[in-house]
C-alpha cells in the first residue's frame, strides 16, 4: 500500500480483509490535509439555527466570516441567525485585552437587536488573553435581563465534536428556565436537526399527524422560549447522535427526561423513528395513526423510487461525512436505490460507531476515521466508485475524479429526510450519477492514456 | 425580509461589527500560496482555521484546496506550537511531496509568540528539509489588517525567500498581481504575450484555482509561478505591482533586495486602469502597443458609445477589496455613473484618499469608509436613506439586493451563489467590456421587468 498510509493503518479498514476495527477520535496528525474542523465551528454549526438569539463571535473577525450563513438551517420566523455579529477583536485588544470590547458590543447588539437571548461564542485568542468571557456575559444578562450565554469553544481544546459538547452544555443553561407554554401529555423534543432545507418541516408534519406535540426542536428552526420550556416534554428524540448525545443524557439525569435515537433518512430508519416514539407513548390511537402514515407514505413513494432503483442497481457510492450516524442511514438508503457503499468515512465517528458501520457493510468496502484528499481520490480510483456524499470539500475532487456528487452536509439544496426525503436523495443521485457530462471526461481520459 | 432589522437611522457603534465586508489574514496567505507550483499552504495554527480557509476558498472557486495544519491542541496553547510545526513539516514532505511549505501564522499561534524562523531554521538541522524543497513563512496574524494584507504578505514572502539576483539583468518585467481571479491573470499573461513583452507573472493562480476537469486528481495542478520562475523575478529589470493594498510591500521588499525598479498601480480594471497598465507594459518592456490592442480598446469605447445614456447618473453602491474598488470606482466614472456609497472593511489609509481625490468633484455627496465600522451594515443604512440603482459586490450583497430589490452585480471574494467569476476575466480592455455588459444586463433587466407595462420597449 501507499506511504502514506502505514501511520494510519489503525484508522482504515478493508471488510473482509482487515480483523481489527477501526480506531476512530484519535487526534489528527500535524502536517495532515485533515478534513476535520475545530470546536468553535461545532459549537457554531449546532446553535447557530436558533433564530431569535444573537450570535456574537467574540474574536477576530475570520470566525465570524467564515461562519455566517452557511448552513441554511431555514426560519419560520425570525431571521437574526443569518447576520454575522463580530468583535472584530484587533492588535490592541490582544494586548490589553478585549472584555471592554465585548461588553460594549454586546450592549450594542442587544439594544439594537432585541432579542430573545445572546450566545457569545469564546474563539482561540479569547482562550489565550484570559478575557473573562462568563463573568461579562453574566454582568449584560443582568442590565438587560435576557439570557447570555457564554459559549466556551476556544478553537484548540479538541475538536469539531469537543464543540457539539460545549454547545450542549450552552443549551443545557437555557433549559428549565421558563414554564409558561402548554405542553401535551404528549409531546417530544427533536434533538439533533437543524432543519436544512426545511427537514425539520417534514418532521413535523409527521409526528403532527400522529397527534404528538413537538415542543422544542433543538435546534432547527429554533426558538429561546421552546428551549426553555424543553424540560417539560415527556419524551428526547435524538438525531445527529454525534452532536446532541451529551444534552440527551444531561435532561435525561437532570429532568429525567428518557430519550431514543433515530435516524430520519431512508424509509426504514424513517418508519422506525415514527413508530418508536408511537411505542414509547404506550396508545394504540397513536401507533395506528404512526401505520397508517407510513403506508399512506409508501403506497406513493415505493413506486415512485422504482425507476430509480432500475438504474442505480450496481453502482457503487463513496461515502465521507461528519458522523457515523448520518454514514449508517446513507448505507442503508443507498442499497434501497440498489447501491453498494464502497468507501465509507468519517470525520468524528468512533470506534463502536465504525464497528456497527462494519457489520452493515458488503464486503469489501473500505471504512476510513480521518481521512483526507489524497486518500480518498486514490480509494475511489481503486473502487471504481460512481458517486460521491460528502461535504464542500469533497465536491470538485469527486468532479475532478469525474464521478457525480450528493451534499449531505450544509450545502444540500433539497430536503432529504422523510419520506419525501428519500424520493428527492434518489433523484439527486440520479441526476448526478447519470449527467451526460462524465461520459466526455472518461472518453478524453481515454484517449490521453 | 431578512435584513428587517436594518434602520435608516444611523446609531453610532463603537465596538460591534455586523456583517463584515472582509475576513481575517491567513486565507489571503493561503490564496496567494496556491500560486506558487507544487505548494502546500500550511496553516499554523488550530485545525479549524484551515477547514473553514480551505471551505471558503472552495466554495468560491468550486475547486479542491490542499493546505495542512499544525493541528493546535491545547497543550501547544501552552507549550507553544514548535513542536506541531517540527511534526508537521516531517509529515508533509513524507506524505504530500510539495516542493515547496507555505507557512503562515494564525492568531493562536501569534499570540503565543511561536518564532517561524527559529522553528524552520530547527528543522533544516534536524535534516526534515529535504535536498531542493523549501520551507517560506509569513506572520499573518487574524486581529491585523484583514485577508488582503495576508495576500500581501504571502506575496512579500515569496520576494524574500526566493528573489535572487545575479549580475546579469535580464529584459523581463514582473507583474505582481493583487488579488484578482484565475481568470483575471489568464488575461494579463494574454497581453503580455500580444505584446511580446518578457514577463514573470506571480503569484499565478490560474491553472491552480481553475484547473480542468480530466478524470485524474492532482493535488498540485499544472499551473502556477514556478520556483525557478521566482527565483529570476531578482533579474528582471521592472517590476509592475497591480494593487497597492496587496503587492507595494512585495515591490519594496523586491527593489531592496535586488535593485529591481517598480510602479505600483491599480489593477487594471476598467479603461484608464487598462491605459496605464499598457502604457507601462509598452515603455518598460519597451515594445510598441501593437494594433489588435488598440482595436480591444476601440470595441470596449465603442460599446460604451452605443450604452452610455443607460449608465448616466446611475448612483450605485459597492463594498470589497481596496484594489479593486478603486479602479472599479474609476471606471463607474468613466460609464457616466454616480458611485455613492463604498465600503471595504480593509483598514489603511490609501483608500480614503483616492477615494476623496476621484470623488470630490464628480460625486460630492459620496460616502466611503474602510477599516473599522465600515461594515455591510452601515452600508445597508445608508442605502435605506436614499437608495441606488446598482449594488456591486460578493454574494453577501444578495440579501440588501433583494430587500430593496436592487439590481446586483456580484464581484469579489467570496462570490458563492454564481459561477462566472472564474471565467471572464474582469481586467484589461476585454474584462471591461464584460463589466459593461454585465452592468447593463442586471441594470436593463429590472428595468423590463419593472417599469410599467406600457413603458416596455424591445429595441434598447
Amino acid at each position: 500500500m501507499l506511504e502514506y498510509l502505514q501511520d494510519r493503518e489503525k484508522q482504515i479498514v478493508t471488510k473482509g480483509k482487515d480483523a481489527h476495527d477501526v480506531e476512530g477520535g484519535k487526534p489528527s496528525l500535524s502536517g495532515s490535509v485533515s478534513q476535520r474542523a475545530c470546536v468553535f465551528c461545532g459549537s457554531r454549526v449546532v446553535l447557530y439555527p436558533i433564530a431569535d438569539a444573537v450570535h456574537l463571535v467574540h474574536g477576530p473577525i475570520g470566525c465570524a466570516s467564515y461562519t455566517w450563513d452557511i448552513r441554511g438551517a431555514l426560519s419560520s420566523g425570525p431571521e437574526l441567525h443569518r447576520s454575522s455579529f463580530s468583535t472584530d477583536l484587533r492588535e490592541k485588544h490582544v494586548v490589553f485585552g478585549g472584555e471592554t470590547q465585548l461588553y460594549q458590543s454586546l450592549v450594542e447588539l442587544i439594544d439594537k437587536y432585541q432579542p430573545k437571548a445572546a450566545f457569545v461564542y469564546s474563539t482561540c485568542i479569547v482562550g489565550v488573553i484570559g478575557d473573562d468571557v462568563q463573568s461579562v456575559c453574566k454582568q449584560v444578562a443582568k442590565e438587560k435581563n435576557i439570557p447570555v450565554i457564554p459559549v466556551m469553544s476556544e478553537g484548540f481544546q479538541g475538536s469539531k465534536k469537543d464543540g457539539y459538547k460545549i454547545a450542549c452544555d450552552a443549551l443545557a443553561t437555557l433549559i428549565g428556565t421558563d414554564e409558561s407554554l402548554d405542553v401535551s401529555p404528549m409531546s417530544i423534543n427533536i434533538l439533533g436537526d437543524f432543519n436544512l432545507a426545511g427537514e425539520l418541516w417534514i418532521l413535523e408534519a409527521y409526528y403532527k399527524k400522529m397527534g404528538i406535540q413537538i415542543l422544542a426542536p433543538i435546534t432547527g428552526d429554533g426558538r429561546v422560549k421552546n428551549i426553555q420550556n424543553a424540560h417539560r416534554a415527556a419524551l428526547n428524540v435524538v438525531q445527529c447522535s454525534g452532536s446532541m448525545m451529551h444534552l440527551a443524557m444531561y435532561m435525561k439525569e437532570t429532568y429525567g427526561i428518557p430519550f431514543i435515537k433515530v435516524s430520519y433518512f431512508g424509509i426504514e430508519d424513517m418508519s422506525d423513528a415514527l413508530y418508536e416514539v408511537a411505542k414509547f407513548f404506550k396508545d394504540e390511537a397513536v401507533m395506528d395513526k404512526a401505520r397508517e402514515l407510513v403506508k399512506d407514505q409508501l403506497k406513493n413513494l415505493l413506486p415512485a423510487l422504482e425507476p430509480y432503483k432500475t438504474a442505480l442497481t450496481g453502482k457503487k457510492a463513496a461515502i465521507y461525512v461528519g458522523g457515523a450516524f448520518k454514514a449508517i442511514s446513507l448505507v442503508k438508503a443507498l442499497r434501497l436505490i440498489g447501491m453498494k457503499t464502497v468507501i465509507v468515512g468519517t470525520q468524528t465517528g468512533n470506534t463502536d460507531d465504525y464497528r456497527l458501520l462494519k457489520t452493515i457493510c458488503d464486503d469489501g468496502c473500505i471504512l476510513v476515521d480521518d481521512s483526507n484528499p489524497i486518500e480518498l481520490s486514490e480509494f475511489v480510483k481503486q473502487t471504481g466508485a460512481d458517486l460521491f456524499i460528502g461535504g464542500v470539500k469533497e465536491r470538485p475532487i469527486a468532479y475532478k475524479l469525474g464521478i457525480g456528487f450528493c451534499d449531505h452536509n450544509h450545502e444540500r439544496k433539497m430536503a432529504l429526510a422523510g419520506y419525501e426525503g428519500m424520493l428527492n436523495f434518489a433523484k439527486e443521485v440520479y441526476e448526478t450519477v447519470s449527467s451526460p457530462v462524465w461520459q466526455f471526461v472518461h472518453r478524453t481520459s481515454s484517449e490521453k492514456n | 425580509m431578512l435584513l428587517r432589522h436594518t434602520t435608516a437611522k444611523e446609531v453610532d457603534r463603537k465596538a460591534l461589527t455586523v456583517n463584515p465586508a472582509k475576513t481575517c489574514q491567513p486565507v489571503g496567505a493561503m490564496y496567494a500560496a496556491l500560486g506558487l507550483h507544487g505548494c502546500l499552504p500550511h496553516s499554523h495554527g488550530s485545525q479549524g482555521c484551515c477547514a473553514y480557509h480551505r471551505s471558503a476558498l472552495t466554495r468560491h472557486f468550486k475547486e479542491p484546496v490542499v493546505a495542512s495544519t499544525s493541528s493546535f491542541s491545547e497543550g501547544s496553547s501552552v507549550f507553544g506550537g514548535s513542536a506541531n510545526l517540527l511534526t508537521a513539516i516531517e509529515t508533509i514532505f513524507t506524505v504530500y511531496e510539495p516542493d515547496v511549505i507555505a507557512v503562515h501564522t494564525t492568531c493562536l499561534s501569534e499570540t503565543i509568540g511561536d518564532d517561524l524562523n527559529q522553528i524552520v531554521s530547527k528543522a533544516k538541522e534536524d535534516g526534515k528539509i529535504p535536498d531542493g524543497k523549501r520551507v517560506i513563512y509569513c506572520n499573518t496574524p487574524s486581529y491585523v489588517g484583514s485577508h488582503i494584507t495576508g495576500y500581501s504578505n504571502q506575496v512579500a514572502a515569496f520576494i524574500k525567500f526566493f528573489s535572487t539576483s545575479t549580475p546579469k539583468k535580464r529584459n523581463v518585467i514582473n507583474l505582481i498581481a493583487g488579488w484578482m481571479e484565475p481568470s483575471d491573470m489568464r488575461e494579463l499573461k494574454r497581453i503580455a504575450k500580444v505584446m511580446e513583452t518578457r514577463t514573470i507573472l506571480f503569484p499565478d493562480m490560474s491553472g491552480v484555482m481553475d484547473s480542468p476537469l480530466t478524470g485524474k486528481y492532482d493535488i498540485y495542478p499544472k499551473g502556477g509561478t514556478t520556483v525557478d520562475e521566482m527565483i529570476a523575478t531578482g533579474d528582471s529589470k521592472f517590476s509592475i505591482g497591480m494593487g497597492t493594498y496587496c503587492t507595494q510591500d512585495a515591490c519594496i521588499k523586491l527593489e531592496n533586495k535586488c535593485k529591481v525598479k517598480f510602479e505600483v498601480m491599480e489593477i487594471p480594471i476598467g479603461l484608464k486602469a487598462t491605459d496605464r497598465f499598457i502604457m507601462s507594459l509598452s515603455r518598460h518592456g519597451n515594445v510598441p502597443v501593437p494594433d489588435s490592442i488598440t482595436d480591444e480598446r476601440g470595441r470596449l469605447l465603442d460599446l460604451i458609445a452605443d450604452n452610455s445614456k443607460y449608465f448616466y447618473d446611475k448612483r450605485v453602491a459597492l463594498f470589497g477589496d481596496p484594489d479593486t474598488l478603486i479602479p472599479l470606482v474609476e471606471f463607474l466614472l468613466t460609464l457616466d455613473m454616480k458611485p455613492v456609497y463604498i465600503v471595504t472593511g480593509t483598514p489603511g489609509k490609501h483608500f480614503d484618499e483616492a477615494m476623496t481625490e476621484m470623488l470630490k468633484e464628480r460625486v460630492p455627496e459620496a460616502k466611503f469608509r474602510s477599516g473599522e465600522g465600515a461594515d455591510m451594515f452601515r452600508l445597508h443604512q445608508w442605502i435605506k436613506q436614499e437608495s441606488v440603482d446598482l449594488l456591486i459586490g460578493n454574494s453577501y450583497g444578495k440579501y440588501i439586493a433583494r430587500d430593496e430589490n436592487i439590481p446586483f452585480v456580484r464581484f469579489g471574494f467570496p462570490v458563492v451563489d454564481r459561477p462566472g467569476s472564474n471565467s471572464f476575466p474582469h481586467v484589461g480592455y476585454v474584462g471591461a467590456i464584460n463589466w459593461v455588459t454585465k452592468l447593463l444586463d442586471v441594470i436593463l433587466d429590472h428595468q423590463d421587468r419593472t417599469c410599467a407595462e406600457e413603458k416596455v420597449e424591445l429595441v434598447m
